[in-house]
């Protein structure tokens, strides 16, 4: 009997384990070590956020789910690796340490056969003075990020709104809290989502909105922007995006890099080099992301982590490391398996593994401050990702450790994303778009590095719609309820 | 000539921010398509129809 370890229970870990256990059955064990209780369908956290959803609505509980599964659910957050055993033993471990209620603080190793990483990030918000100490949320901001956080952020919007109708004029500023951060998407959505609800709310004159980001070009979104066929024309999506702020009258300073959060201010730094403050009543800023600082120790306990993970703490796979300059970047560059190349029985899935480099074309202010979004793995690619992974994984351990890996290289794969731009069954809109491939691949595609036949978008109701079925339908996915592998990742 | 001053509220923004000025904003006909039911229910049928050729070529 072999024994798969899953690090994480988000999408691409709970896709992982979920398929593997389905395809290895009882024969061999599958275990999530994952610290949360409850699984949450994050692209929902937005309406959490703006108060159109409640915590239930966008999480579950995971042990009835594993238990039905036959999955051994460990609560507790992974510390380290042994990816070569102990002195005592050459089985590779894992340490654990409990964060559930009855055994919090708890340590203890756990031998595994395979094991794939799919922790996700560290919300890295210590990254930014003000923004949060300790990775926690900072008291000057709100956050979306989890469900908690988007509890939190709906409460403090529902305060600006009265404080509003109460006649004091509030002023929004959404976007990202550093120059090093992803996740632009989530921000967008929430800034329209805002003010949508305050146009509800009846106090839209009352607010001025303004989006801060690390984006070189309204439109970018960590994978360097998209073209799509419109009209006859092949548009950037910078126009798009530009024409949606205007029309909502919502201002943008974009290439900024947030370096300190104090009370009602943020301080920054552009592009050009040059420094300013931006006031705010109200303030949503995504923190950077970073690995979840997991340590990695050799047989004889002497520090591996700089092989096996890369400097921002995401694990090592099979791309291309070599440091190369914008214009020699390729779409090989991008990991196919998402195997070790040191442990061969170990593989990352979703944000966890280390992109080979940027989407969006690298950029440093004339101080030498990197300001640029780095690269979306979330959603589609980590689901697709954490399935072809549960395939090799599960290849390797009925037909032997030289069994054929599964690919999904970001460069060869779309994506579909659904952003939301305010929530109402007949009222609501959504930016949908898809993207194929999520890397642009300029050698296949010289023009825009992408096949403007399967990469478009279009904002209205029709968005919504689909936003709102795929909020169901994930969630219904995810609790493993009857048919949930003939939904598409 | 008429001196009336014609006011078109979807082109108000161009003047609010120097920002708007060299984008475009989406008039009148073209926001009502957004939220019209009917014309939304086809753009569904036709995103979904896209959205699955990309899952599938992506799976």
């Amino acid at each position: 009997m072999a024994r798969l370890v899953v690090l994480g229970g988000g999408v691409a870990g709970h896709t992982t384990a979920t398929f593997a256990a389905k395809w290895l059955g009882s024969d061999h064990e599958v275990v999530v070590v994952t610290p949360n209780a409850k699984w949450n369908w994050i692209p929902s956290n937005i309406w959490v956020g703006v108060g159109q959803m409640t915590k239930k609505d966008v999480t579950f509980d995971l042990a009835p789910v594993y238990a039905k599964a036959g999955i051994d659910y460990r609560q507790a957050k992974a510390v380290s690796l042994n990816p070569e055993g102990s002195e005592s033993s050459d089985k590779p471990f894992v340490t654990i340490e409990y964060t559930s209620a009855d055994k919090a603080g708890e340590t203890e190793n756990i031998e595994y056969d395979y094991i794939v990483n799919a922790t996700g990030p560290k919300l890295n918000f210590g990254a930014t003075p003000g923004l949060g100490e300790g990775s926690q949320l900072g008291e000057h901001t709100v956050s979306v990020c989890t469900a908690d956080h988007a509890v939190h952020a709906s409460e403090k919007l529902q305060e600006a709104i009265e404080k509003m109708k109460g006649g004091t004029r509030q002023k929004f500023l959404i976007g990202t809290g550093h120059g090093m951060c992803t996740c632009q998407g989530a921000a967008f959505e929430y800034i329209f989502n805002i003010e949508h609800e305050l146009r509800k709310a009846g106090v839209r004159d009352m607010a001025d909105i303004k989006w801060i980001s690390n984006e070189s070009f309204l439109g970018d979104f960590g994978m360097g922007g998209l073209h799509m066929k419109v009209g006859g024309y092949v548009v950037s999506s910078k126009l798009f995006a530009e024409s949606l702020y205007a029309e909502r009258n919502i201002e943008w300073l974009i290439g900024a890099h947030v370096s300190k959060v104090e009370q009602g201010k943020v301080a920054y730094e552009l592009l050009d080099g040059s420094t300013g403050e931006e006031t705010f009543d109200f303030a949503m800023l995504i923190p950077p992301f970073a690995g979840v600082g997991l340590k990695a120790y050799n047989k004889s306990g002497e520090d591996i982590t700089d092989t096996v993970f890369a400097p921002n703490g995401f694990m090592k796979v099979d791309a291309d490391y070599t440091p190369k300059p914008y214009a020699e970047w390729k779409a090989s560059d991008w990991p196919r398996t998402y195997q070790n190349p040191t442990y061969k029985n170990m593989f990352a899935a979703g944000i966890a593994f280390a992109p080979p480099h940027l989407i969006s074309k690298p950029m440093k202010s004339p101080n030498g401050t990197p300001i640029n979004p780095t690269p979306p793995r979330t959603g589609m690619p980590s689901g697709i990702i954490g399935k072809a992974v549960a395939h090799s994984v599960c290849d390797m351990i009925t037909k032997g450790e030289n069994a054929h890996l599964h690919e999904a290289s970001m460069a060869e794969m779309g994506a579909a994303c659904v952003a939301s731009a305010g929530k109402g069954i007949f009222t609501g809109t959504a930016a949908a778009m898809t993207v194929y491939p999520v890397v642009p691949d300029f050698e296949k595609y010289p023009g825009t590095g992408r096949d403007t036949d399967y990469t478009f978008g279009e904002i209205g109701l029709a968005g919504h719609w689909i936003k709102h079925i795929l909020h169901h339908l994930f969630i219904y996915k995810a609790k493993l309820n009857p048919g949930w592998t003939l939904i598409p990742e | 000539m008429s001196n009336e001053v014609k006011i078109v509220k979807e082109e108000e923004n161009f003047q609010k921010n120097e920002q708007y000025q060299l984008t475009m904003i989406p008039g009148a006909f073209a926001r009502r398509l957004r939220t019209c039911v009917i014309f939304q229910f086809i753009r569904f049928i036709i995103i979904n129809i896209k959205m699955i050729i990309v899952v599938s070529k992506s799976h």
